[in-house]
């Protein structure tokens, strides 16, 4: 491990470390850990330049189980965290891994300011819509009448949506996956490959304090009906290919219409475009139920990232100057005393 | 204070401490640009070689309403040619541009002192909104003051009238009137400033050739207007100093400066986190545009993100700092246990300021003791520095960087409002003179085994950067199991672990303690830390000088603390502790070495004026004509002709400056 020999290839194994997981058994958080150590190698990531950096709760346990630099910090920080980190080495692969309330409550602010900056990482939010740590309390993603120790006769704040609150801070790189779902690893990697901020929101099941709550979804049987799963350059189908997204042009919003023998153009389906940021308001906006659930890379438009507007700053304004310490400590007016005026 | 670089003399030190220095206070509406007036009237006198020290004071609204008391700025300077080490604690010379700093300000002067006024501002409309029922200027209340009126609002209309500027930017220029007859008045050269105007002003050289022809028409009025007894040219001797190059400092240039410096020594690149708060966001500023000393410095979203980032520097190799004031270093205090637990090098900068709450934001305070030393969740102790001046400011950040990565530890280093804005001569340090200690990153695995949480013999754990091949590993706010760090919630590990951290930061190596000025036992020790330094030491100074049995300590390394106090402090009868907040190091030092500590306290957001402290002292001794103790009373009469007490033969002098060995 210690010699500077490249690894040529890792296997998902060579992500694993020594310490026990302990998150509850059938806990969502265990497939997403999966999901990520296969897809570690296929990115052809290297661990010692991997530094993943979470904040409090369930799912920041995640860097303990990952073999690479870690950094579990306090609730809600791991965004400023990470923004030091990669600010002190931007060649360093920074993966920041949060759940809705570290990103949302505590951390909101943070997380918000990441994503305009366009600190070049991947944030990959584990959303279970609770407080799994603190035993089940309704968190900022809850939906409206979420029944928990701190809310006996139902929660009754509207819910933070996290795409819609990522794509509005300004979000280059807005994802959704579900952690059971084998395109997880695939929209992973399009977050990896992503330079910027690459947000993922992760659907995540608690299996103790708020058990199937995206079963309408996510699970198998009800997949092919709820879930649509985007592709640049695709039509927005779902349901076999039977429906489809189409635009209500009188209202404009999206609305769903049927497509027969497969013919979606002729139903007005809208080709998914990733860079179309109005297309991706909409996507994530969709109320479930009425809609699908729009899945994958929902929008991936790249912009310059915020390390490197920094260093190139810096170097900007340090050329053609020498750092001489002496210099700057003898800088404006100086006056020089030859002698003691009074010494004889 | 160039007496940081000045040994005292016998002469001075029994000096009659008015006789050679003038203070004087410029005082106007906050838009009257009174801080640039005393910026640039320090720069001349220093410029003069007179030692000096400032003291800035202006409200925390950007632009108070006109003419109103709470609008008032201030720029104070005690200026002359013995050595200077506060800002002075009466006025002898007020400038007032308006009534309401009449108001404000008249009080504070020495009786007899002087009062230039601009009576152009004495309106009805002025003197109503300084709630004056009549104009001071003229009803005789200002009579055991001398007073000097004239309309400079006009004189200054009719200066820059060739140039053809609107009444309200022609009035702008009023105050460079005003330092130009300060300028007369202690017989300065006008070139500097006439330089200054012109860079200042490089865009728009007609507002350069006006002001400059304000400063030129309030200097020629000194020297042509008839004027009355009071008004006559001053000239200040030159101050003695050790011979070398001097600039002036603030407290936050010097402290950048010197977080620089240290960097250098330790060759670590900076990473600053901060976030704007008064006083503290000046050393944001000044360290934004020294990129190429390898400093990064990133304006935050807030005090956390500011700390957070800093720790997330520190994690991948930089040296992480960060600085605020009070209610943002509050906001801190969860990510300082981070560092703590985590165990990474950082330089936390509080510029102290009243609180509690938002307190007072421009005043100055030293109330964060407590925050410092005791302030955060858990046993989670913290190396803690206090900066005397703003000279001291450089040497202490150099010291703040070196526990730190020496220690891989969390350092907060206090300085307070009066520190960071208040300038003072400074003579620049020489680099080469200071011993370099690199930092040295773990890159290999050792022999035996890579422990994250290992430790060398000061306990410090190995410093290893992200991006090292073969010693991946996981830190994180979870107790650590000793040696490899990982989740460890055990009960003996927990008390062992408690117990490293308390050790490691116990046992960091501080110089001993010594005595500034006085005995190393007596009567009475005056015990102060932070920026009482200037009004302690001259009122022990002149409370020696009439024989009093009275010594100064004062404390830099507030935690831990040096090693020989404990035994110091208590050969004294009595402990004196001059503090801004209400007796906080008093409360540290009784817990610390059970010695009857006594508080001398002042909260008023102004610095201890030394006839206060000097009054103290007396209260704390048997009342004067009491003789000294014999072998201080044999040894000040063999120096006849000396009279100050703090005079000893060399041996003891030299005792007393290295300090008190435990």
């Amino acid at each position: 491990m210690n010699d500077m020999t490249p690894i040529v290839k890792t296997t998902p194994k060579d992500w694993e470390t020594d310490q026990e997981v302990r998150w509850c058994p059938g806990c969502g958080d265990y497939a997403v850990l999966k999901a990520v150590q296969r897809t570690m190698p296929e990115i052809g990531a290297r661990p010692e330049n991997t530094v993943f950096v979470s904040g409090i709760g369930c799912s920041s346990r995640f860097p303990y189980y990952m073999e690479t630099y870690g950094f579990h910090t306090i609730h809600g920080r791991a965004p400023a965290v990470a923004t030091g980190v990669k600010l002190a080495n931007p060649d360093l692969d920074v993966w920041i891994i949060t759940g809705d309330g570290d990103a949302l409550s505590i951390g909101g602010n943070h997380t918000m300011h990441l994503i305009r900056r366009n600190l070049d990482c991947q944030v990959l939010l584990f959303n279970n819509e609770i407080y799994g740590l603190t035993k089940g309390q309704y968190s900022p993603t809850s939906r409206v009448g979420t029944r928990t120790p701190s809310t006996p006769f139902g929660s009754v704040d509207t819910p933070a949506n996290p795409c819609a609150f990522a794509l509005g801070a300004g979000g280059r790189f807005i994802a959704r996956a579900i952690d059971i779902h084998k395109n997880l690893v695939g929209v992973l990697k399009a977050a990896h490959a992503h330079k910027g901020t690459g947000f993922v929101e992760i659907f995540q099941n608690c299996i103790v304090y708020n058990d199937d709550v995206f079963a309408p979804f996510a699970e198998k049987k009800n997949a092919a009906a709820n879930q649509l799963w985007v592709e640049h350059g695709k039509p927005l189908v779902f349901e076999n290919g039977t429906k489809g997204l189409a635009m209500d042009m009188e209202r404009l919003v999206l609305k769903v219409v049927d497509v027969v023998d497969g013919d979606w153009a002729a139903a007005g389906v809208i080709v998914h475009d990733q860079t179309n940021r109005g297309l991706a308001h909409m996507l994530v906006e969709m109320p479930f139920g009425m809609f699908p659930m729009a899945l994958g890379v929902l929008f991936d438009d790249p912009r310059p990232t915020f390390e490197s507007a920094v260093v190139t700053q810096n170097a900007e304004a340090a050329k053609g100057k020498t750092p001489d310490l002496q210099k700057l400590l003898s800088q404006g007016q100086t006056w020089q005393v030859e002698k003691e005026p009074r010494v004889e | 204070m160039a007496t940081a670089a000045h040994e005292v003399t016998p002469q001075e030190a029994s000096a009659h401490p008015t006789a050679e220095s003038v203070v004087v206070r410029f005082a106007g509406d906050s838009g009257d640009g009174m801080q640039l007036t005393g910026g640039q009237f320090t720069l001349s006198t220093a410029l003069s070689g007179n030692d000096l020290a400032t003291f800035p004071d202006f409200p925390a609204e950007i632009r108070a309403p006109q003419g109103t008391l709470f609008g008032v700025s201030a720029f104070q300077i005690n200026f002359g040619s013995t050595a200077i080490e506060t800002a002075g604690d009466a006025p002898d010379v007020l400038i007032a541009m308006n009534p309401a700093a009449l108001k404000v300000n008249a009080p504070a002067l020495k009786a007899g002192g002087l009062i230039i006024a601009d009576e152009g501002e004495f309106g009805e409309r002025n003197l109503a909104k300084a709630k004056y029922a009549a104009n001071p200027l003229t009803d005789g209340s200002l009579a055991k003051w001398q007073l000097l009126s004239f309309n400079i609002s006009q004189l200054t209309l009719d200066a820059v009238k060739p140039f053809g500027l609107g009444n309200k930017e022609a009035l702008r220029c009023k105050n460079m009137w005003t330092l130009g007859l300060a300028l007369w008045m202690f017989d300065r050269d006008r070139a500097p400033i006439v330089d200054w105007l012109k860079t200042k002003f490089a865009k728009a050289p007609v507002l350069a050739e006006a002001n400059i022809a304000a400063l030129n028409a309030g200097h020629a009025y000194g020297e042509t207007a008839e004027l009355a007894g009071p008004m006559k040219q001053h000239h200040i001797g030159v101050a003695p100093t050790a011979p070398g190059l001097y600039r002036t400092v603030t407290g936050a240039e010097s402290i950048s400066m010197g977080l620089v410096a240290g960097v250098q020594l330790a060759n670590v690149p900076m990473f600053f986190g901060g976030y704007p708060i008064t006083p503290a966001s000046a050393i944001l500023h000044f360290l934004s545009r020294l990129k190429e000393y390898g400093v990064t410095t990133f304006q935050a979203e807030d005090e956390i993100a500011a700390i957070a980032s800093a720790i997330g520097a520190s994690y991948a190799g930089q040296l992480g700092v960060t600085s605020s004031s009070g209610p943002g270093i509050a906001l801190k205090g969860e990510a300082m246990g981070l560092a703590i637990m985590t165990e990474l090098p950082l330089v936390i900068v509080n510029s102290q300021r009243g609180g509690p709450s938002t307190g007072l934001p421009t005043k100055t305070e030293q109330s964060d003791l407590y925050q410092a030393v005791y302030g955060r969740n858990g046993d989670a102790p913290m190396p803690v520095l206090a900066a005397r001046s703003p000279s001291d400011c450089f040497d202490v950040a150099i010291e703040a960087v070196r526990i730190a990565v020496q220690y891989m530890t969390p350092v907060m280093l206090l300085t307070d409002g009066y520190i960071a804005n208040a300038a003072e001569p400074w003579l620049v340090p020489d680099m080469s003179s200071y011993a370099p200690f690199p930092v040295e990153y773990l890159e290999e695995v050792p022999e035996g085994g890579f422990l994250p949480y290992g430790r060398d013999e000061n306990l410090k754990r190995p410093w290893v950067k992200p991006g090292t091949p073969g010693l991946l590993h996981r830190i994180g706010g979870i107790e650590k199991a000793i040696g490899t760090g990982n989740i460890d919630y055990g009960a003996e590990n927990h008390q062992k672990m408690t117990e490293i951290r308390r050790d490691k930061v116990a046992n960091i190596a501080v110089p001993d303690q010594i005595v500034e000025l006085g005995e190393t036992s007596g009567k009475l020790a005056i015990v102060g830390w932070g920026s009482t330094f200037g009004p302690i030491h001259q009122a022990v100074r002149r409370a020696r000088a009439r024989g009093r049995d009275v010594a100064h300590i004062h404390i830099r390394h507030i935690w831990p603390m040096p090693a020989n106090l404990g035994d110091l402090l208590k050969g004294y009868d009595t402990i004196l502790v001059p503090e801004m907040n209400t007796g906080q190091l008093k409360t540290v030092l009784r817990d610390q070495f059970l010695v009857d500590a006594k508080p001398l306290n002042k909260v008023s957001g102004q610095p201890f004026l030394i006839s206060e402290i000097e009054a103290a002292i007396d209260g704390h001794l048997p009342p004067e004509g009491e003789l000294l103790p014999a072998d201080n009373q044999q040894l000040t009469t063999d120096e006849s002709g000396h009279d100050d007490g703090s005079l000893r033969p060399q041996a003891a002098s030299a005792q007393s400056a290295e300090g008190h060995s435990a």
